[in-house]
Order: structure tokens, then C-alpha cells, then sequence
């Protein structure tokens, strides 16, 4: 059988050139903040010095009399905003355009440090920001809570008053959302099991990291429109909710995508695009270009992720049958709810076959910065408890942890979570490629006066299909061009061009991808959840298709044939009837004028059949016993990538998800003050892993094909940063025999845990 | 950033008259790397910026085995790196300041602001302290000298007074048999700063320390020496034991706190292990001049 495994692909799995390489290595390709316009005025937000307090008035006269300023705005200059959803990422998300609004300007509350409270325009930036000091704002502070158990806690301050637990309508709370997840009978479970395994994890709050900070040039014109250009992950997102913000009908707002230097999920919402549009509407319609300092992004303008509080307990037979698992998972959602605990919840127990389980999460409000996604929003932090229960219980049960995983491994025709069957999927594939790996076979070797230790686990990202576009020209000249609505996160500018060389018997370089505005191209979901290989690949390939049924038509017309006798074999026209001889795309090309003028392939999809992915990690480490610094020696990431396209940049993305992962492990939190001033706002003080401080991570792709693709095609963006926490800790834990529940493993926490066992 | 002047004399005089005559608004640049960002995080505003890197004696690295070195106070670490006099009479110092943030931070960045910060973290100045260095400062009355070990009060504070300048930083040359070392803590490889930070210099006879000096880093509010952890040492023989005493008396000069990079207590015991490192490192390299 012809699958896409065994298929002899000409384009697909080879490792061209990305064509937007050149512009990006050379400094030539266009980044958000690269634009500018004549009679550009530059915008700037003053921020909340408060984690929570009421703004008692604002006052802008100062600031706007000094000379240069040309505009001031607050929260009260947005159209008039209800909590009625707005629905985006094609009606799977929605927004709560209240919240959005007040998040980005405070409305009447500051509710985390680092909050917008009014912005202002000037002619430069050093204006702006020297009217930002002008303005006078009242605050009258309040109570604030950071912990996210102690906000759970009865009398906690209540950071929204309107909020409510559906059993408990007259009290408040910060518990904003409640999600369970349940099968069998728990109870039974865990009489049945021999070994049960309890604990309780915490994690901090983490930043993506992105190198590029959000940046937005909006431009209000006079007619009712507005442009905007941006680095951002979702144009058509952004087109909505700034929309929404202003009051505009959304057709009224174009979106051009610039470059982008990085997202991870957290920029597949609006930060500042709706404040340079308000910011340009007051200021006659100048250009109004805004681009966040680091310490803006960081202090959460931009949205971390959640830290988290995770309690499982799991029980398994003698011989290694997992039989029950109860999990508690509390997710910070920042300031405003929303916090990715529903995605933890669904995908913690997704690798294993359970049958008896019970998963509760609540979604609880702190005075932190609203939570955006992060790379498998939830997972991660799901994961890092569960993998790590499931270590401890593999070794009670004397078992090779993989084998473990192997024999509890979700399959094809295993209900998820949430209850549907999976489709093939590759988790027992993937542990098995990690068990054959070289890495998995070689013993770490101990060396005199350190502690080592190895350590594995694995991880479950469920991916993203929804809505995509594409047009394929095809040129005189014989070469082609693609026009997509995704933005090109991880390189796939060039697997979806690849797809269509495939398709239509070119070299990869023949086929020219675009990235177009929102005007266009038809409507695109974000380039989030893994989805854009899948679904903008799969709206590329159904537009080549699209260009190869008129193409056979040309052929039919210049043989005096009918169309349904033309087969299109190996990116040739081929005729059924007569021994003529085939007809390329590059014979066919300059034949178009001719024959019924120009050729253009479309198509528009909503993309099922998605396949989940799978990854594990499996980490060497090493501990300065004196020090508690842990060195990572070596590690092997193994993914199930369906088909890659183009294996360079799914490996790429399988090691740029494990050092996240590596990083949330060792180093990365957000350390905040008592009055929930965060310490750390900068990348020398929060600390994300350098090349210094990795090995190289080495990318193991198992390929089982998606039956929902036509190419067998998976998300590959997201599921490698899953495993990494829990692996490092499992490491971590057979090295210092201690078992590890708190992230990061820094060294003050590792010294504590080794100076306690010392005694 | 607010508006400011900028002014780059090519003599310590004009210098020194420039930061004189314009209040206590004006700030010395050199490399820049400390206070660019405490301009755009507007901790400082100052009116006028005097440059100092156009000077020549601040610019000079010299060495003579009988009087010692005379490095100018505006001399990029990196060039102190790639100096090999420097490398080869003072390695403890040139590895601090090769500490110093990334290659291009150094290309920048100098010994005498690294100093003139004052920041408890500098690298250096715990590297300077275990070599008795001493600041050369030329101020609207003539010149002084003044110890590095009397040149900090405080977080970012220190003795300089209106006008004043660090014009070099005087080091006598190394003693025959002795050796200096710096390490420091960073939870990562690179690109960090320091948890804490360890310099010694020791001057061995035979198997006998006779002269140890110990400066430590981010464990109070400003660099330190650990005179009793030195003394210790007099008279014995430096090894594993020895050093590791040394650490611990080490610990009691240290007053750390509890910050985003580090705690109290982790501080505290890591003074006594990068001690006992940094004494053992340099006893190795005195071994062997």
C-alpha cells in the first residue's frame, strides 16, 4: 500500500534552503519594530506600580502640555466593552473583550504591577516617555495575594468581585473556572492497586522568552479603517479583537504581519495593537509606532505562564498495571482568568491507558499578570507531576521505566481523557525509539565526588487543526508562488511551498511562499497549537491540487482532449489516450496565456483529522555536590512527528522545546517581592539556559503517519517541552536519591534539599 | 531617556574640571554598561555625560617587576584578557574580568567601572581586594590614593567625592611564589552574575603560606575581605583541610541576604566552597612561579 511512509517523496523530506533564510541571516527581513512612516509619532504605556489597587482618578494635563505630546489615552477611550464573548481561532477560543480591554488599560482596578494604565503619544520616544512621568494617577492600594493556594484560601482579597463558583453563587472567590475529568470508579482503583504513590508539586510562573519584545504600528484613517503591522502569531486575531477594542466592524481593520522574532503562544493575542490605533485615532491619524522594553514584556504585559500547585496520586499493581489516578491541579491564572488548567487536566494522564481515574482543576485568579499560552499551554506543568509519579511508581514496582510506560501506554482505539477514542497514535513508538536509542543503551558512568543521575519521561500535546487559506500562482516563467495567512514561526514557509512543489512536480526553490495581510488572503486561524504544517500544509496541498485539475484541463485543450483523460502522474500531464508525450508545469506554463489565461489554485480549509503528538526526553545530568548546580551532560528527545516535511526544522523545533523545557527545570521562575513587584525583569536575572549551559540535545523523529492528513502530517511545534521538567527531576532524584516536587531545580532549592539530607 | 551633554576630554585635568563645574548632575562614562541601563531605567538622570576613554594614562596598561602595574581605570577588559603580562602577573584578576558579562560587555567595559559602580556582585573587586590594589584618584584638590578595601561604603557607593576620578588602579608586583585566583557562583555557565564571588592571593614558602589575602563578593553590602580566613593560613601548609577552615572562618565575614539570585543561607555556604577553591587555585599556581 502506497502510504506516507512508503511513498518515494521527491521534495518532501529533503532539507532545502528556507527561502526566507537569506533576509533573516543578513539582518534584511522586516521585524515589527522595522517599520516606520513619515509624520510616525511613537507610543508609550505608564504602567501600574501596584499589584492591586483602585485608581482614583487620572489626570493627563501635564503631559499633554508638554510640547511634542500629541496624544493621551486611558481605558475609558476603548468603545464601551461588555464580558459577552467574542470568538476567535474558529469559535474554539473565546475572549472575554471586558477583560482584554482592561487588561491592556486598567478599567477603574489595577489588578497586577506592570499593568497599562494610559498611554501617550509624542513625537519620540524620549517625549513619550517623559510625559508618561507627567501624568498623575490617584491609587488607593489594596490587599494583594500572589499565592495561589492562599487565593483559593476563604477571606483571600478578592481580585474580581464579579466572579462566582456555580455551587456557591453569594460568595466570592478567585477560583474563576473549575474543570473535572473522570472515569471508573477511583475508589476501586486504588483498593486494586499495591503501590500507590502520593505528592504534591509546585511549579512557578514562567516566561516564554522571546527574543523580540510586542511591538504594534497602528495607523487610524480617516475613512473608518485602520491598518496595524506587527509581530504576531495570529493577524487575524489581532484584526478581531482590536476591532472589538475600537468599536470598528472587523472587516475595517487590516493586520499586516511583520517578521516575528519568537511567540511560543504569547503572542497569539493583542498587547499594544489596540493602543497605537486608539493612540493614532486621537492623534489625527499619525502612525503611531509602540515597541515594549524588555522589562514591559517581562513584568507581564505580555503574559507568562502559569505556576501551578499539582497534587496526584496514582496506584498500580505489583506488576506494573497503572489502575487509578487522582489528580488536583490549581493553575495562577494571573489577573484575569484564563490560565491553560483544562489543557493540564486533559492531557497529564493522555499517555497512559487508565481505566479508573478522577482529574480536578481550578483556574485561580492572583495578582500577577494575566497568563497567555506557552508552548502546549498546560501540559508541561501537568506533566512534570504525573511523569514524575509515575517514575517513583516504576521503580517501587522494579520496573525499567520505560517498560512501564510501555505496558500503560495509550494506543490506537484507547479513550482519551475526555472521553473520544485516540486515532493511531505513536506512544509506544516513541518510548520504544527511546529505549533502542544509543543514549538509552550506554550507562551513565558515575565519576568520584559528583552525583549523576539519568532520568526520562514522556508528554502528550493534543495539537490544533481549524482554519486555513492558500493560493498557488502559477507563473509564465514555470515557477509558482504560495500566499498563506500563516505566519512563519518555525519554518513553515518552507514545508508548506514544499507541499506544493511536491504536488506540482517543482524544486522547492521554485515555489515562492508569502505571507499575506489580512485583506489578502482568506481568513487564517493563528499560527498556534502546532496547526500550521497541518492545516495552512493541508490548504496547500488542496490548493496545488486545485492548480493540477486546471492544468489537466490546459493539457486536454492542447491535445483536443477531454480533461478526464489526463492524469497527472509524478508533476506531469499525462495523456490516457494517445502516446504523446507528457506535459510538465514548466511546459505548461507559458502556454496559459493561450489557453484560457492565468492559472490560480485555491483553497480553503478547516482541517480534522488532526493527529496528537507525542515526545519523550531522556536527560544525563550531573550535581557539584558542594554547589547543588546541576550540569545537563546529555539529552535525546524522541518525538512522533507523522511525516516530516522537512526534517531540519522539526528537529529544530524538537530541540528548541526541550531547552525551554530544560530551562523551566533548572532556572526560570519569576521571583516576585511582597508587594508583588517582580525581581526579576530582565533575561540577566530570569534565566533561561545559554548554548553554554547545553549539551547538544539530540532529535530522534519517529514517524507514524496521521491517517487525518493526506500526507500523514502531525503538529510538531509544541510537545517537546512537556517531558524535559520531569525527566530533569527524575534525574535529578536518582542522582541525590531524594525525590524532587519543586520547580526550578536552582541551586539555593537543590542546596536546601541536599543540606536536609545531610542533616 | 532624558536629555543630556556630552563631553569626551583627552586629559585627567579637563576631566576632572568638567565633572567640577557641573554640580552633582554630572556622571562619568566609560563603557557604559552599568549606566546606560541606569539612564534608561531613569535611576540616574544625570545632565552631563564626561567620557573618559579618550584619555591616554587611563587608557595604559604598565608594568614594571619593581614598582608594579599601573592599569588604567578605563581599559576594556578585554584588552586586560588579551594582555599577557596581565595574564601572566595577575590571572586571578584577568579571569574576572573575562567573568564580566559576554566578549562584547568586555569590549566595553572596564576595571575602574566595574569599581566606581560599586556593586557588592563585581567581579572584579573581589579580585582587587585580594590583591591589595589601590585606586589612584584625581580630584579639584591633586591626587589621593586609597585602598580598595576602603573605597566601598555601601550598595553603589563609595568614597569618591564631587569631581573625583579613578584615574588608575595600582597594584604592587607579584611576590616570588605567589598567585591570585577569582571564582565566582552563577547558576548558569556564562552570561550571569555572581551568587558570589571568591578572590585569593597567596605567597607560599616551600609548603608555608606566608601571606594570603581573601576578598569575597555579593555576601555583604559592598566587595569584603576575610581577614581571619587569611590569618589562618599564616604559617601552615594550604591543602584541602586547611582550605576548607579557611572557608569556614570565610563564612563569618559574610552577611548576606536574600535576593532574586540567591539565599541568605546557599550564599553563606557557598562562600566557604568557593573559598577553599579559590585558595587551593591559587596555592597551585604560586607552586609554580
Amino acid at each position: 500500500m502506497d502510504t506516507p511512509q512508503t511513498h518515494q517523496f521527491k521534495v518532501i523530506g529533503t532539507r532545502p534552503v528556507r527561502h526566507d533564510g537569506l533576509d533573516k541571516v543578513i539582518g534584511r527581513a522586516k521585524y515589527g519594530a522595522d517599520y516606520s512612516f513619515p509624520g510616525m509619532l511613537y507610543g508609550k504605556v505608564l504602567r501600574s506600580p501596584y499589584a492591586h489597587a483602585r485608581i482614583k482618578s487620572i489626570n493627563a494635563e501635564k503631559a499633554l502640555r508638554l510640547p511634542g505630546v500629541k496624544a493621551v489615552v486611558t481605558h475609558d477611550d476603548f468603545a464601551p466593552q461588555t464580558t459577552a464573548p467574542v470568538y476567535r481561532m474558529g469559535g474554539e477560543a473565546a475572549v472575554n473583550p471586558l477583560y482584554l480591554a482592561s487588561n491592556i488599560l486598567a478599567k477603574d482596578k489595577v489588578l497586577y504591577a506592570g499593568q497599562g494604565v494610559a498611554a501617550v503619544a509624542a513625537t519620540s520616544p524620549h517625549i513619550a516617555e517623559e510625559a508618561l512621568g507627567l501624568i498623575e494617577v490617584e491609587y488607593e492600594p489594596l490587599p494583594i495575594v500572589l499565592d495561589v493556594l492562599d487565593a483559593m484560601k476563604p477571606g483571600a482579597p478578592i481580585i474580581n468581585t464579579t466572579i462566582r463558583r456555580k455551587e456557591r453563587p453569594d460568595e466570592e472567590t478567585n477560583i474563576a473556572g473549575e474543570f473535572q475529568f473522570k472515569r471508573g470508579d477511583i475508589e476501586a482503583g486504588f483498593k486494586s492497586a499495591d503501590i500507590i504513590v502520593e505528592r504534591e508539586f509546585r511549579t512557578e510562573m514562567v516566561h516564554q522568552g522571546y527574543i523580540e519584545p510586542p511591538n504594534a504600528l497602528g495607523i487610524f484613517s480617516g475613512d473608518g479603517h485602520a491598518t496595524v503591522y506587527t509581530s504576531t502569531q495570529g493577524p487575524f486575531d489581532v484584526r478581531i479583537m482590536s476591532a472589538t477594542l475600537l468599536g470598528l466592524p472587523e472587516g475595517s481593520v487590516k493586520v499586516v504581519p511583520a517578521e516575528i522574532g519568537g511567540g511560543f503562544g504569547a503572542k497569539l493575542t493583542v498587547h499594544i495593537e489596540p493602543v497605537a490605533l486608539l493612540l493614532s485615532k486621537h492623534a489625527g491619524g499619525r502612525p503611531v509606532k509602540m515597541v515594549m522594553t524588555r522589562t514591559e514584556m517581562m513584568r507581564g504585559a505580555t503574559g507568562p505562564t502559569s505556576g501551578s500547585v499539582l497534587r496526584v496520586r496514582m496506584g498500580a499493581t505489583r506488576d506494573g498495571k497503572i489502575v487509578a489516578a487522582k489528580c488536583w491541579f490549581a493553575y495562577e491564572a494571573g489577573a484575569f482568568p484564563g490560565s491553560p488548567v483544562w489543557l493540564g487536566c486533559f492531557t497529564g494522564l493522555s499517555p497512559y491507558n487508565i481505566d479508573n481515574f478522577l482529574v480536578d482543576g481550578y483556574d485561580v485568579l492572583v495578582n500577577k499578570p494575566k497568563t497567555s499560552s506557552y508552548r502546549a499551554p498546560g501540559a508541561t506543568n501537568a506533566a512534570f507531576a504525573v511523569e514524575c509519579v509515575v517514575d517513583e511508581l516504576a521503580q517501587r514496582c522494579g520496573m525499567d521505566p520505560l517498560d512501564f510506560r510501555i505496558k500503560n501506554a495509550s494506543r490506537e482505539g484507547t479513550p482519551s481523557v475526555m472521553g473520544p477514542k485516540f486515532p493511531r497514535i505513536g506512544c509506544v513508538e516513541v518510548c520504544e525509539a527511546l529505549k533502542r536509542s544509543a543514549h538509552y543503551q550506554t550507562p551513565l558512568a558515575q565519576v568520584p565526588g559528583k552525583y549523576r543521575g539519568r532520568g526520562v519521561a514522556i508528554g502528550f500535546w493534543i495539537n490544533g487543526g481549524m482554519q486555513s487559506s492558500a493560493i498557488v500562482n502559477v507563473h509564465a516563467d514555470g515557477t509558482a508562488s504560495l500566499v498563506t495567512g500563516s505566519v512563519d514561526i518555525g519554518g513553515s514557509r518552507a514545508s508548506t511551498a514544499m507541499v506544493v512543489a511536491e504536488v506540482l512536480g517543482l524544486r522547492a526553490e521554485d515555489v515562492r511562499p508569502a505571507v499575506a495581510d489580512t485583506d489578502s488572503i482568506g481568513y487564517t486561524d493563528g499560527t498556534g497549537g502546532s496547526r500550521v504544517a497541518f492545516a495552512t500544509g493541508l490548504a496547500a496541498y488542496q490548493a496545488a491540487n486545485d492548480v493540477v485539475r486546471q492544468l489537466k484541463e490546459r493539457a486536454a485543450k492542447i491535445w483536443e482532449i477531454s480533461p478526464e483523460d489526463v492524469d497527472w502522474i509524478d508533476g506531469k500531464a499525462v495523456s490516457k489516450r494517445n502516446g504523446v508525450a507528457p506535459l510538465t508545469l514548466k511546459d505548461l506554463a507559458p502556454r496559459l496565456t493561450r489557453t484560457g489565461g492565468p492559472v490560480t489554485g485555491r483553497a480553503n480549509v478547516y482541517a480534522t483529522g488532526v493527529g496528537p503528538s507525542f515526545a519523550g526526553c531522556l536527560v544525563d545530568l550531573e550535581i557539584d555536590p558542594d554547589t547543588a548546580k546541576v550540569q545537563v551532560l546529555r539529552c535525546t528527545v524522541v518525538q512522533d512527528v507523522g511525516k516530516a516535511i522537512h526534517p531540519s526544522y522539526v528537529e529544530g523545533q524538537m530541540q528548541g522545546g526541550t531547552v525551554q523545557g530544560l530551562g523551566w527545570a533548572l532556572n526560570e521562575e519569576y521571583v516576585y517581592d511582597e508587594k508583588g513587584n517582580l525581581r526579576n525583569a530582565s533575561f540577566l536575572d530570569y534565566r533561561m539556559p545559554t548554548c553554554l549551559d547545553l549539551p547538544m540535545i539530540d532529535p530522534v523523529m519517529v514517524e507514524v503517519a496521521n491517517p487525518g492528513h493526506p500526507l500523514g502530517v502531525r503538529g510538531v511545534g509544541e510537545v517537546s517541552i512537556v517531558p524535559p521538567p520531569a525527566a530533569v527531576a527524575n534525574a535529578v532524584s536518582a542522582a541525590v536519591g531524594t525525590r524532587i516536587t519543586d520547580l526550578p531545580i536552582s541551586p539555593p532549592r537543590l542546596y536546601r534539599i541536599l543540606a536536609a539530607r545531610h542533616g | 531617556m532624558h536629555e543630556f551633554s556630552y563631553e569626551a576630554p583627552t586629559t585627567v585635568d579637563q576631566a576632572v574640571k568638567l565633572l567640577s563645574a557641573d554640580g552633582d548632575s554630572a556622571r562619568i562614562i566609560c563603557g557604559g554598561t552599568d549606566l546606560l541601563i541606569q539612564m534608561r531605567n531613569a535611576v540616574r538622570k544625570p545632565r552631563l555625560l564626561v567620557d573618559v576613554k579618550a584619555i591616554p594614562e587611563m587608557r595604559q596598561i604598565s608594568f614594571d617587576p619593581k614598582t608594579g602595574l599601573k592599569l588604567g581605570a578605563a581599559v576594556p577588559c578585554i584588552e586586560i584578557h588579551e594582555n599577557q603580562t596581565m595574564r601572566k602577573y595577575y590571572p586571578g584578576l584577568t579571569e574576572a574580568a573575562h567573568l564580566i558579562g559576554s566578549l562584547q560587555i568586555q569590549s566595553r567595559a572596564s576595571i575602574g567601572g566595574n569599581l566606581c559602580n560599586s556593586s557588592p556582585a563585581a567581579d572584579t573587586s573581589p579580585a582587587l581586594l585580594a590583591l591589595g590594589a589601590v585606586a589612584k584618584i584625581a580630584g579639584p584638590n591633586g591626587t589621593r590614593e586609597v585602598p580598595v578595601e576602603k573605597f566601598f561604603t555601601g550598595p553603589g557607593q563609595n568614597v569618591l567625592q564631587k569631581g573625583e576620578i579613578v584615574v588608575q588602579i595600582l597594584i604592587a608586583a607579584p611576590a616570588p611564589h605567589s598567585a591570585d585566583r577569582y571564582i565566582r557562583m552563577i547558576p548558569r555557565n556564562e552570561m550571569d552574575i555572581a551568587i558570589v564571588g571568591a578572590g585569593a592571593c597567596v605567597t607560599l614558602d616551600g609548603d608555608k603560606v606566608t601571606a594570603a589575602r581573601i576578598g569575597l563578593g555579593a555576601v555583604a553590602p559592598t566587595p569584603i575581605l576575610a581577614p581571619k580566613a587569611a590569618e589562618y593560613l599564616i604559617g601552615k601548609k594550604l591543602d584541602e583541610k586547611t582550605a576548607e577552615r579557611a572557608g569556614e572562618l570565610a563564612r563569618e565575614a559574610a552577611s548576606p541576604i536574600d535576593d532574586m539570585r540567591g539565599t541568605a543561607e546557599y550564599r553563606r555556604h557557598v562562600v566557604g566552597v568557593l573559598t577553599r577553591r579559590a585558595l587551593l587555585g591559587a596555592a597551585e599556581r604560586a607552586r609554580q612561579n
